[in-house]
């Protein structure tokens, strides 16, 4: 298991093992969650155990490479860093426990694009996490430098019945008039918890989309920071989520404008069946400087059975009054209206309510970066769905 | 050849009764209008016969070829060949035109024509003026009102019910497109033996869907049937003229009923 000591750290003599002892210093540190703090409120926070957990490598392939594109993976177990590399993490001071344990721990891997260049093939990163009873620290970077584009898909693995924990965390970085698109996908199995985190930076005129679909895990958790530095830069976030069984999903979201003339746009929508859960907070915070800006939040949630249940509090923050902004946010069963219509011209219930369902996350779907994974995830909700089962 | 008959109808919503004893009788190929005042019951006979959910029927009957129609769930309904024309068609974000026209074919068994789906789409389109690119957009999303009713009026030419209920078709209509889905449907009749039941409020429609029967629904009850001549009588006199005896002295106080219909 590999534990960096405050001294085997300083044996690497490097600003590398700098930044992960003083993130092992920091986890240390910071006090368990409580589902008293805000950010925690209504999570399974409370059931977990890191006790139970050991550290593991991140099993990881990776598709779609090109010329386009530098890949370095630095896994956990490195010694050393290209000493580049380092820049990436100096920054990072969080105190939270699990970015901080993510640090100290992290399975590094970084895909830069060079000033100008096109990446067309979308980079595919696959974790497949079936190490029972192991935590996996992966940390993907994406480094785009000015004028480039890349498009990457994160993907997120498991079999049913095997007790794995992954504390993600994404960091996206949008030079000058860059564009960035990212899409996570959790296929994780049953008994399976995620603990993640995305972050954006966008600079000037740079385009940043953070991707999310979440149909697996027991508990599943994301926080989907986009912050604007740049004046003119535009990001969107999307996610599609839907529990069933006994999991829950849970999102907590940050559109964060720090610079004059940015746009965000968020879109969230989700379903629970049966006994399912899903939570959705999110906030928008608009600096004083940030003159011009226009922000939307959207997020929608599907009841399908009368014993699941989701909750939905979206927030705003405005220090500027120069700003357009607007959310939106709706819980409820599928809408009456629509299922009569269906039926009224002969489609069955179940067919009807399938098609309502199908249609809903279509918004989404449409928006996703790699188009042909939107026809597959689509009947990947399709299958999940109990609706019409044996109809 | 088949008929269509609505039997001492007697229906509620909440404790409100709306329906006191409907009655009406249609063939294939006929048309007929239901002409009423707001708060006659028009709306809620169309949702009725269809089977919405929300509304309590104390008695009655509604028989298809003399099978009993209520009680059957709405997608029965239509599939034994009943179909509505909302007045206004609700929008379903996401889910296309020709996803529920096959799942709704596939109830009646029609695989042929689920086959051909797109080309049977393309040429109803084109009689009807409705822009192909519409055919690509999810259900009603985004259409003006015009184009939603061409939008509906594609479906019935499509799914060819026994008969059809249109409600308030001319709402939102401007007169090409009124006169685009009136023909088609008037077609239907000739061409494929649809019933139709108007219901309407303004004999503005009656000019392209030309019934041979005019009921006139008054506060629940048909207080009048008679040939077209019964719309040019509203025309001239309102719906006050066939407002029951007892009810004139209200209607004149607390609703203007039958007064300035016709403007």
């Amino acid at each position: 298991m590999p534990v960096l000591t405050p001294d085997a750290a300083l044996s690497l003599g490097a600003t590398w093992s700098q930044v992960r002892q003083s993130a092992h210093e920091r986890a240390t540190a910071a006090s368990f969650p409580t589902t008293d703090e805000e950010i925690w409120r209504y999570s399974r926070i409370g059931e977990l155990d890191l006790a139970t957990f050991t550290v593991a490598e991140t099993p990881t392939s990776i598709t779609g490479l090109s010329d386009a594109v530098t890949v370095t993976q630095v896994s956990a177990s490195a010694v050393a860093l290209d000493p580049a590399l380092t820049d990436l993490f100096s920054e990072t001071t969080s105190s939270d426990l699990f970015n901080s344990l993510n640090l100290a721990h992290m399975d590094v891997i970084v895909i830069s694009v060079a000033r100008g260049v096109v990446a067309s093939e979308p980079i595919i990163v696959t974790h497949t996490l079936n190490g029972e009873g192991n935590i996996y620290f992966p940390r993907l970077v994406i480094d785009a430098a000015e004028n480039s584009e890349v498009t990457v898909v994160e993907r997120f693995i498991s079999n049913d019945g095997v007790r794995s924990l992954v504390v993600p965390v994404l960091d996206a970085r949008a030079a000058q008039s860059a564009r960035v698109r990212y899409l996570a996908i959790n296929e994780l199995g049953d008994k399976a918890w995620q603990i993640g985190e995305h972050h954006s930076q966008g600079h000037r005129d740079s385009d940043t989309l953070l991707a999310t679909v979440a149909l697996g895990g027991d508990y599943a958790r994301v926080s989907t920071a986009a912050r604007l530095l740049g004046q003119g830069s535009n990001t969107r976030q999307v996610a599609l989520y839907f529990a069933g069984g006994t999991q829950m999903h849970d999102f907590r979201t940050l559109q964060e404008h720090a610079a004059p003339r940015t746009t965000s746009d968020l879109l969230f929508k989700g379903a629970v069946q049966d006994t399912a859960k899903s939570v959705y907070t999110g906030l928008i915070k608009i600096h004083n400087n940030a003159k011009g800006s226009v922000a939307y939040q959207t997020n929608r949630n599907l009841t399908l059975s009368h014993g699941a249940w989701a909750e939905s509090v979206p927030n705003l923050e405005i220090e500027t009054n120069d700003v357009k902004c607007s959310h939106a946010s709706t819980v409820g069963p599928i809408d009456e209206d629509q299922l009569f219509y269906l039926e009224s011209r002969g489609v069955n219930p179940d067919v009807a309510q399938r098609l309502v369902v199908l249609g809903f996350f279509d918004e989404v779907l449409a928006q996703l970066p790699v188009g042909n994974l939107a026809t597959s995830l689509r009947q990947q909700v399709a299958n999940k769905l109990s609706i019409g089962v044996g109809a | 050849m088949s008929t269509l008959e609505i039997r001492d109808l007697h229906a509620s919503v909440g404790n409100k009764k709306i329906l006191h004893g409907v009655n009406l009788k249609i063939s294939s190929g006929e048309v007929h209008a239901v002409m009423g005042p707001n708060g006659a019951g028009k709306s809620t006979l169309s949702a009725v016969v269809l089977g919405r959910k929300g509304y309590s029927i104390s008695s009655g009957s509604v028989l298809l070829d003399g099978v009993e129609m209520l009680g059957l769930p709405t997608w029965q309904r239509a599939v034994a060949g009943l179909h509505l024309v909302l007045q206004y068609p609700t929008e379903v974000p996401g889910v296309m035109l020709n996803d529920v026209l096959s799942e709704a074919l596939k109830g009646r068994g029609r695989d042929g024509d689920i086959a051909r789906l797109d080309t049977l789409l393309k040429t109803e389109a084109a009689r009807i003026h409705f822009d192909e690119k519409f055919l690509e957009r999810p259900l009603n999303v985004d259409l003006s009102g015009g184009e939603k009713k061409r939008n509906e009026t594609l479906q019935l030419s499509i799914l060819k019910p026994l008969f059809v209920i249109l409600d308030e078709l001319d709402s939102g209509l401007d007169v090409d497109a009124l006169r685009d889905c009136a023909r088609r449907v008037m077609d239907a009749t000739e061409q494929d033996g649809l019933g139709a039941l108007v219901i309407t409020h303004y004999s503005r429609v009656l000019a392209e869907l030309r019934p041979s029967k005019i009921h006139i629904l008054v506060k629940g009850r048909i207080v009048e049937t008679g040939g077209p001549e019964l719309a040019d009588v509203l025309e001239r006199d309102g719906y006050a003229a066939f407002t029951p005896e007892e009810t004139v002295e209200e209607a004149s106080t607390s609703d203007p009923m039958g007064l300035n219909l016709f403007p």
